[in-house]
């Protein structure tokens, strides 16, 4: 049973009468790394929201774990985590983590354990009683993503989590990712700009076109995992790269439809 | 002084540890000040031969407020009950008024306007008319018109802090399924209450203007307002002026205490540093 | 913030309405709290409307409605003038002390404290000195406006300049910028909208200020000695004190606006977002 399952979506704005995405079809298989990347507006952030039960579909369907979306919301069936890491500045870095668990009615010696698992996860134990500005940017995206796995969801939706830090801050996240994402054994769907991160941290890369938002193309990323830095220098990973621009070039070109 | 007060978000504060070095050095400046203002008064009215009636010697005020301490004290105890009370019902029911508000937000929306122009109304003109709905010698005059007083900046305030949530946080929120009760209560509220310490702040001070204003028209002798009044009328300015210094020093501690309130409950939140 | 001139006539009528039916059922059921209901403590809206065309003082001078008027005027000029001095200085202090933190730190506290001082009982004693010395009683009570004015421009001055985005300033220090111009330059226009936002208060301090200041100072001309006048008639007729009320109240909602309308001119932002 795929993870994620659309069909035929379709997602207009009634405002401008734009529409943001045409007949997406796409199924995610369980353990997978799914980065969805395109130009600014190929709604690629809306079809996040869509997945995520924060946006409705104007027609089409979505399932997630075998259930319609917004079921699968109120189950709790998966975590996001945005481009601003959206901590709540009146808890601690430990309560921040804590608050998801808090809504599912854990008890405090739950919570705990939780917290301390989850902070040993991203690799920030003893930074609890903190707060999150006294955090650097890159430490705060981790709090973020803590929370996101804190109560361990089938599905992880990210929105270019890493834009907002520098290069090599943003280098070093991938690869806390990728560890993250091969301990947790979840399903992640990753929205990013950057094609360097995109085949970088996939299984398979969807290239959307914009507006209307359509998929121009899937690429699959055969690179091994482990992936580290090696990984990087390695001729095929150039290779997938320049596949995926190709794509996203060949995908802005098809823009000529007009928006009715 | 009255109306909103500024609805200003909260300025970070630093590291735990500066706050520390706050205490002791940082007064220091302040407590010069205060130094060379008294002597300053104290000298120039010798120099300057400044009627009595302006402004005694602080010495004199100094022991003449010795004298009569006891009548003074009790006299600012009994108006800053009436303070305290205006105070307590004025922004409860602000504060409820808001949450609710806030709550039926096409209503909120509609009415904010209108709140925020009665805030512009100056309320004290009305003391004078609560002084004829409750019996003047009754404390409850002053009460009512402190509490309408602290009424208003509390309750635009704290409509303020409610919905100045980021809508990134809303969103978070939802991803969780959270409803609208959880919202409010994990975001709403604690997002607000910078704004509304800011307001029960001023509020403080609003109360005590109210009480005493609303002496003037008509109080208890046990009042401080009607005690200051009644001295000047009598030419005894040093206790005038002396319960002037105790009108003050209720005000200034009622602040302090309500900023101490503020410390203990944004402890490590960024807060309304003044 | 759409305010249309329907949902003004609907809340007036709101208001009043509610005003009658209070009063109807009070007096009818008898209750006696908070208040006791009659005559004198709720006149009808119609009484208040009327006393406003009538002569307050017994066939003399002009309608009520002409004396407050003039009189508004007169207490407008206070706080106007008040206004003026008060945000002026409480702006310099505002910069005075975000400049220089050891200024903030040794004026701050008496700023704060300065507004806990009971003016009504020292607003004799100015106009007395200030008189000692030719100056005209109503610019003595416009003193006393800027006292209660200054504070909230003092304070949200320190605040807005002190919340100037670090970044921004360090653009200035590449433009070898020197601490003045990254003073007038960034700082100040950037604090406008936490200024205006103490402005809108310090309107409503300013005839506040005056008011209280009038009130002990036997001034007869401004609202403030209306107010303290009607008083001592209250019980023979409360209208004249409500129609005071009303018109202060009015002084109050326009100053207000006043200021709202400048600020809309001088300050053009993006728009806040928020939820």
């Amino acid at each position: 049973m795929s993870v994620v399952e659309i069909k035929e979506l379709t997602k207009r704005f009634e405002r401008g009468n734009v529409v943001a995405l045409q007949d997406i079809e796409l199924a995610i298989e369980p353990g997978e790394f799914v980065s969805l990347i395109g130009p600014s507006g190929c709604g690629k952030s809306t079809l996040l929201r869509i997945i995520g039960d924060l946006i409705k579909p104007s027609s089409g369907t979505v399932t997630v774990n075998g259930k319609p979306a917004p079921r699968a919301r109120a189950d709790h069936d998966y975590g996001i985590v945005f481009q601003d890491s959206v901590l709540f500045d009146w808890r601690t870095v430990a309560k921040n983590v804590a608050l998801p668990l808090e809504m599912l009615g854990w008890d405090r010696a739950r919570r705990k354990e939780r917290v301390d698992e989850m902070m040993t996860l991203v690799e920030l134990q003893g930074f609890g009683d903190h707060h999150p500005w006294q955090l650097s940017g890159g430490m705060q995206m981790r709090v973020a993503i803590a929370r996101a796995l804190a109560f361990a969801p089938a599905l992880l939706l990210m929105d270019e989590p890493f834009g907002a830090l520098d290069e090599m801050t943003r280098e070093r996240l991938n690869m806390e990712l990728l560890r993250i994402w091969d301990a947790s054994k979840s399903t992640v769907v990753f929205v990013t700009h950057s094609i360097a991160e995109a085949v970088f941290l996939s299984t398979r890369v969807v290239v959307m076109s914009p507006r209307p938002g359509r998929i121009a193309d899937i690429v699959g990323i055969d690179l091994p995992y482990p992936r580290g830095a090696q990984t990087r220098e390695e001729p095929r990973y150039f290779e997938l790269v320049t596949q995926v621009r190709e794509a996203l070039h060949l995908g802005s070109d098809l823009d000529q439809v007009p928006v009715q | 002084m009255s109306t909103q007060p500024v609805a200003v978000a909260p300025v970070p504060r630093g590291a735990l540890s500066n706050r520390v070095g706050r205490r002791a050095l940082d007064w220091a400046p302040a407590a010069v000040v205060l130094v060379l203002a008294l002597v300053f008064w104290q000298e120039s009215i010798a120099v300057f031969n400044i009627k009595r009636f302006l402004a005694p010697q602080p010495s004199a005020i100094a022991s003449a407020f010795w004298d009569h301490r006891s009548e003074l004290l009790r006299a600012g105890w009994f108006t800053f009950q009436e303070a305290l009370g205006g105070f307590v019902i004025g922004c409860s029911v602000a504060i409820v008024a808001a949450l609710a508000l806030a709550r039926w937000r096409g209503v909120g929306r509609a009415l904010m306007p209108y709140a925020i122009a009665a805030n512009a109304v100056p309320i004290i003109a009305f003391a004078p008319i609560t002084n004829a709905w409750f019996s003047p010698f009754d404390k409850t005059s002053k009460m009512a018109i402190a509490a309408v007083l602290c009424f208003f900046p509390v309750f635009v305030n704290t409509v303020r802090g409610l919905t100045s949530v980021r809508p990134a946080s809303i969103e978070l929120m939802r991803s969780y399924a959270a409803g609208e009760i959880d919202i409010f209560r994990r975001v709403r509220v604690p997002t607000a209450l910078p704004f509304v310490f800011t307001a029960l702040k001023i509020a403080t001070v609003l109360s005590m203007i109210g009480a005493i204003v609303g002496e003037y028209f008509g109080g208890s002798f046990n009042a401080l307002g009607v005690l200051i009044f009644s001295k000047s009328s009598t030419f005894d300015f040093e206790e005038a002026w002396a319960g002037i210094g105790v009108a003050c020093a209720f005000g200034i501690a009622f602040y302090l205490a309500v900023a101490g309130l503020e410390r203990l409950a944004l402890r490590g939140a960024p807060s309304t540093e003044e | 913030m759409a305010v249309s001139v329907a949902t003004t006539l609907t809340v007036l009528g709101v208001l009043v309405g509610g005003w009658e039916l209070y009063r109807w059922i009070w007096i009818t059921a008898g209750w006696t709290w908070p208040f006791i209901v009659d005559d004198t403590s709720m006149p009808h809206i119609h009484t208040i409307v009327q006393a406003l065309f009538r002569r307050p003082t017994s066939g003399v001078g002009d309608v009520l409605v002409i004396q407050l008027f003039h009189a508004a005027l007169f207490t407008a000029k206070e706080a106007v003038v008040g206004f003026a001095i008060g945000a002026s200085v409480g702006f310099l202090l505002g910069v005075v002390m975000s400049e220089w933190r050891v200024l903030q730190r040794g004026f701050l506290p008496y700023v704060v404290a300065s507004q806990t001082v009971p003016i009504l009982a020292v607003a004799p004693i100015v106009v007395v000195y200030l008189g000692s010395l030719n100056v005209a009683a109503w610019f003595s009570v416009a003193v006393i406006a800027a006292y209660l004015t200054f504070f909230p421009v003092a304070i949200n001055t320190l605040r807005g300049l002190q919340s100037t985005d670090r970044r921004a300033v360090e653009l200035m220090h590449a433009f070898a910028a020197n601490r003045w111009r990254v003073l007038w330059k960034l700082r100040v226009p950037a604090a406008l909208p936490f200024i205006f936002s103490a402005l809108r208060v310090a309107a409503t301090a300013s005839i506040v200020g005056a008011i209280i200041g009038e009130a002990p100072s036997s001034i007869q001309d401004g609202l403030g000695g209306y107010i303290v006048n009607f008083n001592q008639y209250y019980t023979l007729n409360p209208q004249n004190l409500w129609a005071t009320n009303i018109v202060a109240a009015l002084l109050g909602i326009s100053f207000f606006l006043v200021v709202v309308g400048a600020e809309k001119i001088v300050v053009r932002r993006a728009p806040e977002h928020i939820a």
